[in-house]
């Protein structure tokens, strides 16, 4: 199926990234996971599986959590992202960060971003989650390090203290 | 990832235009959860890519008295999450919740998944099931092709060179309608390694007085389960053990690998015929 052909005209897109406004020239066929990792520099934002099935890229997408590593940082244009580097505010964790902290929902930490991602997003959805609620929200997420259940402990810590 | 031009239309006439221009050296881009993934592996290298991601009336879904219609672009959770759809038809949030996981859904879109027409594809199980309509628009302007005409292969569909699906239009069920959809998952994936789609309206004695089963994941292409459905019509709950028997009757080319066998599908068809039907029938009552 390949054509000859030169393609892959440089790209002007414009993004709101935690917050702060950006505007790069790239390629059409880069990545939203290694635009932020590489042209941003916000390396927060994990890549484990690069094929859609690990969740180590999730970030915030106009609200919506995705995996950057199947989105096109072209598609991105004019969209507001949030990574992990734009959770915590004025030096205070998040509460989800927060949680993980308190109930060690990590241990080598690389799902760790990608697993907060998801769950902010189900928190936003379901501000007072089940433990089965909290099992489906991080359905695309691997972790091969807790075995999950101190990652959904932290959830729970962050919605009690959310809904507080 | 081979280079590509990209294009990023915010009119569908503007993407049909480039779509003409460009011909088969370019595809468009929907949620991009079918097409990035085969981009990535080169098994798709288009020159150019155009993006629908950016028509906003492509995006819309309603759920009126006589019709839903949902726009190809509508992701599979703003099916899921609809505040109107679960009154007025089940089976289609049961179906998007049912697909990959919570950043899939955020991201990939109905039309997308219909088009690329995945054999494991979830969504061309409940469309059989719901006797949708598919709003086309081509090079000759626009025509509406019927889901049991448009599934046509592995991988194929009705759609012609050139072609952008753009909406789907499924008349509201009546009062005393159910449906559902029952799925076993690939593990990694999330896909159906076997789903069905029930849709029954029953009459006042509780009698099965319309029926559509759709079959994903089994055969090489999404089917209606005529056999069952002829096997049911005029007839009450106890006669679905019966019926569900014949989910996978005249499946002339199965799905087989290393998840599933053949046999297996087939008799998973069978066990979710039944249990999809059953459950539809608990709706409609
Ligand atoms: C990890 C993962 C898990 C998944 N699990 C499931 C699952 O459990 N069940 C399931 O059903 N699916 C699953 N999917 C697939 C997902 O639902 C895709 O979103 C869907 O199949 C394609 O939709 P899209 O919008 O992403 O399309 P794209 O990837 O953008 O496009 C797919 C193809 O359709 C064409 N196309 C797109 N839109 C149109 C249109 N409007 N008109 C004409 N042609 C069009 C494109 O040119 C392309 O060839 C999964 C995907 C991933 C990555
Ligand atoms: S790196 Fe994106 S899902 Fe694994
Ligand atoms: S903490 Fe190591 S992968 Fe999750």
């Amino acid at each position: 199926m390949y054509s000859s052909h030169k393609g892959g005209a440089l790209v002007k897109i414009e993004v709101t990234i935690n917050g702060e406004h950006q505007s790069h020239e790239v390629e059409p066929r880069m990545l939203l996971v290694h635009f932020l990792r590489e042209v941003v520099g916000l390396t927060g934002t994990h890549v484990g599986c690069e094929t859609s099935l690990c969740g180590a890229c999730s970030v915030m997408l106009n609200g919506e959590a995705v995996k950057a590593c199947t989105v096109l940082a072209v598609q991105a244009h004019g969209a507001d992202i949030t990574t992990i580097e734009g959770l915590a505010q004025n030096g205070e964790l998040h509460p989800i960060q927060e949680g993980f902290w308190e109930c060690h929902g990590l241990q080598c930490g690389f799902c760790t971003p990608g697993m907060i991602i998801a769950a902010h997003q189900l928190l936003e959805r379901h501000p007072k989650p089940s433990e089965a609620d909290i099992r489906r929200g991080i359905e695309g997420n691997l972790c091969r390090c807790t075995g999950y259940q101190h990652i959904v402990d932290a959830v729970q810590y962050a919605a009690a203290k959310m809904t507080a | 990832m081979i280079p590509f031009d990209y294009h990023a239309p915010k009119t569908l006439q503007k993407a049909m235009r480039l779509v003409r221009e460009h011909g088969d050296d370019a595809s468009v881009l929907a949620g991009g959860h079918s097409l990035i993934p085969l981009m990535k592996l080169r098994f798709a290298a288009p020159a150019v890519v155009i993006d629908l991601g950016g028509i906003g009336g492509l995006k819309k879904v309603t759920a009126g008295h006589e019709t839903i219609t949902i726009g190809a672009l509508a992701t599979h959770y703003a099916v899921e999450s609809h505040r109107l759809l679960p009154g007025k038809c089940r089976l289609l949030p049961e179906t998007a919740s049912e697909i990959g996981d919570v950043q899939v859904r955020n991201r990939g879109t109905v039309g997308g998944s219909i088009a690329h027409a995945d054999p494991a594809a979830d969504w061309p199980a409940a469309m059989l099931a719901l006797n949708a309509q598919f709003d086309i628009a081509g090079p000759s302007g626009e025509r509406a092709v019927a889901a049991s005409d448009f599934f046509v292969g592995l991988f194929t569909t009705a759609l012609q060179a050139g072609e952008v699906l753009t909406r789907i239009r499924i008349a509201t069920p009546p009062e005393n309608s159910g449906g559902a959809y029952v799925k076993m998952r690939q593990s990694a994936s999330g896909f159906a390694l076997a789903g069905v789609a029930a849709q029954v309206a029953l009459d006042s004695a509780g009698n099965c007085a319309s029926v559509a089963v759709g079959v994903t994941g089994v055969a090489s292409v999404a089917y209606r389960a005529h056999a069952v459905e002829d096997a049911l019509r005029g007839r009450g709950l106890d006669a679905i053990a019966e019926a569900a028997a014949h989910a996978a009757d005249g499946v002339e080319e199965f799905q087989e690998d290393h998840h599933a066998s053949a046999d297996y599908r087939a008799h998973l068809a069978r066990v979710f015929a039944q249990r999809a039907l059953t459950r539809a029938f608990e709706r409609a009552t």
